[in-house]
């Protein structure tokens, strides 16, 4: 039985520098699974190669049953991705940002209209559809940018840092409604973060990737019964990648992280 | 039902033929571009000052010193074709930092994980880029006409000068893209759109003949696409105007540079996300 996501000794270098280091992972249909770890660990870089926007240096993986390399058309028709940055324009309306989307996907015009108002609905974003979405709050957006990458019913959906720079109601909310999706949908959704709380409100197997590495595979419970008993996912964290988790990245990163949370706040 | 259940059925809905979903995704993409001018028309209507004052202050003195030979066309009507496909340079030779923008936003990425081809969204963007000079296009109409050019009015004359222009602004729009692809960042955008412009403004029949030139710059000339826009816009925009070329020609060259351009930033836009 074919997995959702499958990868085969995946590696991307840039330079000299090994991002993502031979990494081989099994992501089960309907699963929702999450990949932490530190900043730089090559979290970010693992989802660009399985979505198409970078292709590996060696390796090979399939998203779908597609083959990220070679079939990276049918891929794309079969996901949905929420960057970690603002994926939604802030200077169109909400009702624009689904409109181009559904277009893109080539979903038909009779049904297009039906499918967006729903999406909204759903999303909770039903009385603010046409209002510009710079007037939205960070919550709202990130609905906003979910419910536009789920419009084409895709069978993966990718979600990079989904509630980075959220404060803990829309956080809380987010959560709320990706639960609901995988419950609607059966969507198999792979989603990175590094905050333990969220690992553990949804993600029934999760990854650890350390410097390029995977250093852990499992439940959130298998894992923080292997580092001993009463450990938390947090304690599994620094087990596996040493760091102390606010420790906190380059410059780049912090200012890329902020800048986030700046627009999203 | 699971989910490969659901991989496995075909798809809900059939997909256009390729042809067509090219054209579609192309308009997709820069209708979304002339939405956003629609809520925020505050930076084309900025754009559409230095023309006004290319024609008011420097026109109007420069054919009063009668300084530039321009046979039996008075030196603004020579002038405001020039004017024209000027403005449509310098607004769409900045667009590739919108581009830039986008990808440090996030909106990029959103695009380039679409089935649309990498193709067809630049040619959507290049699109937008040329429909924008359209709106410039009326305001130099409106002050021309004020300042006395001959204007030729006949709808054959505008639709033409309407074509010329937007393939021009949509082949430098592109031009624009493919160096945002390769300079990547807003800072060196802005010194590079700076360091091209003026070259390319000025080795071009804008604002004198070319047969004015010295030898090498009338070569630079011949080869820059704007002097073949400003050469079409001068038979097409003002009566007695005079061409080098013919339209055709003229048409033909601003085509090909677009298609190579297009053809070239399919290619480098990817890139902006890696």
């Amino acid at each position: 039985m074919p997995q959702a996501i499958q990868t085969n000794e995946l590696t991307r270098r840039f330079g000299t520098v090994t991002a993502v280091h031979a990494l081989s992972l099994e992501v089960r249909p309907g699963e929702v699974f999450g990949l932490l770890g530190p900043n730089g660990a090559g979290k970010t870089t693992t989802i660009k190669m399985l979505i198409t926007l970078l292709p590996p240096t060696s390796g090979s993986a399939t998203v779908a049953g597609y083959d990220v390399a070679t079939q990276q058309r049918l891929v794309r028709r079969a996901i949905g991705y929420v960057p970690q940055l603002l994926s939604s324009d802030g200077t169109l309306t909400a009702r624009e940002n689904l409109a181009v989307s559904a277009r893109l996907y080539h979903i038909p015009g009779e049904v297009r209209r039906d499918r967006i108002d729903d999406s909204l609905a759903f999303m909770g974003l039903a009385d603010v559809g046409d209002n510009l979405v710079r007037t939205f709050s960070g919550g709202m957006i990130r609905r906003l940018e979910i419910a536009q990458a789920m419009l084409h019913r895709p069978e993966v959906l990718f979600l990079d840092e989904p509630t980075v720079g959220l404060d803990p109601v829309a956080r809380r909310a987010v959560w709320e409604h990706v639960r609901r999706l995988r419950d609607a949908e059966g969507t198999t959704i792979l989603l990175t973060t590094h905050y333990m709380d969220e690992a553990e409100e949804l993600c029934q197997r999760v990854g650890i990737m350390h410097l390029g590495r995977l250093v852990a595979l499992g439940t959130p419970a298998s894992l923080a019964a292997e580092v001993g008993p009463g450990a938390t996912l947090d304690d599994v964290f620094t087990h596996y990648t040493g760091s102390d988790l606010n420790e906190g990245g380059t410059y780049r990163d912090v200012a890329r992280t902020r800048r986030t949370a700046r627009r999203l706040g | 039902m699971t989910s490969l259940e659901r991989a496995a059925r075909p798809a809900a809905w059939a997909e256009p033929p390729a042809v067509l979903r090219f054209v579609l995704d192309a308009w997709t993409v820069a209708e979304a571009e002339l939405q956003k001018l629609a809520h925020d028309p505050t930076e084309l209507l900025t754009r559409a000052v230095q023309p006004v004052l290319w024609l008011l202050v420097f026109g109007e003195v420069l054919a009063r010193a009668r300084a530039i030979p321009t046979g039996h066309l008075d030196y603004i009507d020579f002038l405001a074709p020039g004017v024209l496909a000027q403005s449509a340079l310098f607004s769409a030779i900045f667009f590739g930092i919108a581009v830039i923008w986008e990808r440090d936003l996030g909106v990029l990425h959103k695009y380039l994980v679409s089935p649309a081809s990498r193709l067809s969204l630049v040619t959507g963007k290049a699109l937008a880029g040329g429909l924008r000079a359209l709106v410039q296009a009326a305001v130099v109409y409106v002050v021309a006409a004020l300042i006395g050019v001959h204007l030729q009015l006949g709808i054959p004359q505008i639709l033409g000068v309407a074509v010329v222009l937007v393939l021009g602004a949509a082949g430098f729009a592109t031009f624009s893209l493919v160096i945002a692809c390769l300079v990547r960042t807003r800072e060196r955008f802005m010194g590079i759109g700076q360091v091209l412009t003026m070259p390319l403004f000025f080795a071009s029949s804008a604002v004198y003949p070319v047969a004015l030139m010295p030898t090498w710059l009338q070569v630079l000339a011949r080869v820059n696409p704007l002097t073949y826009q400003v050469d079409a816009l001068r038979s097409l925009m003002v009566s007695g105007g005079t061409a080098t070329f013919p339209v055709p020609l003229d048409a033909g060259v601003l085509v090909l540079a677009l298609v190579v351009l297009l053809l070239i930033a399919g290619r480098l836009y990817p890139r902006l996300a890696m």
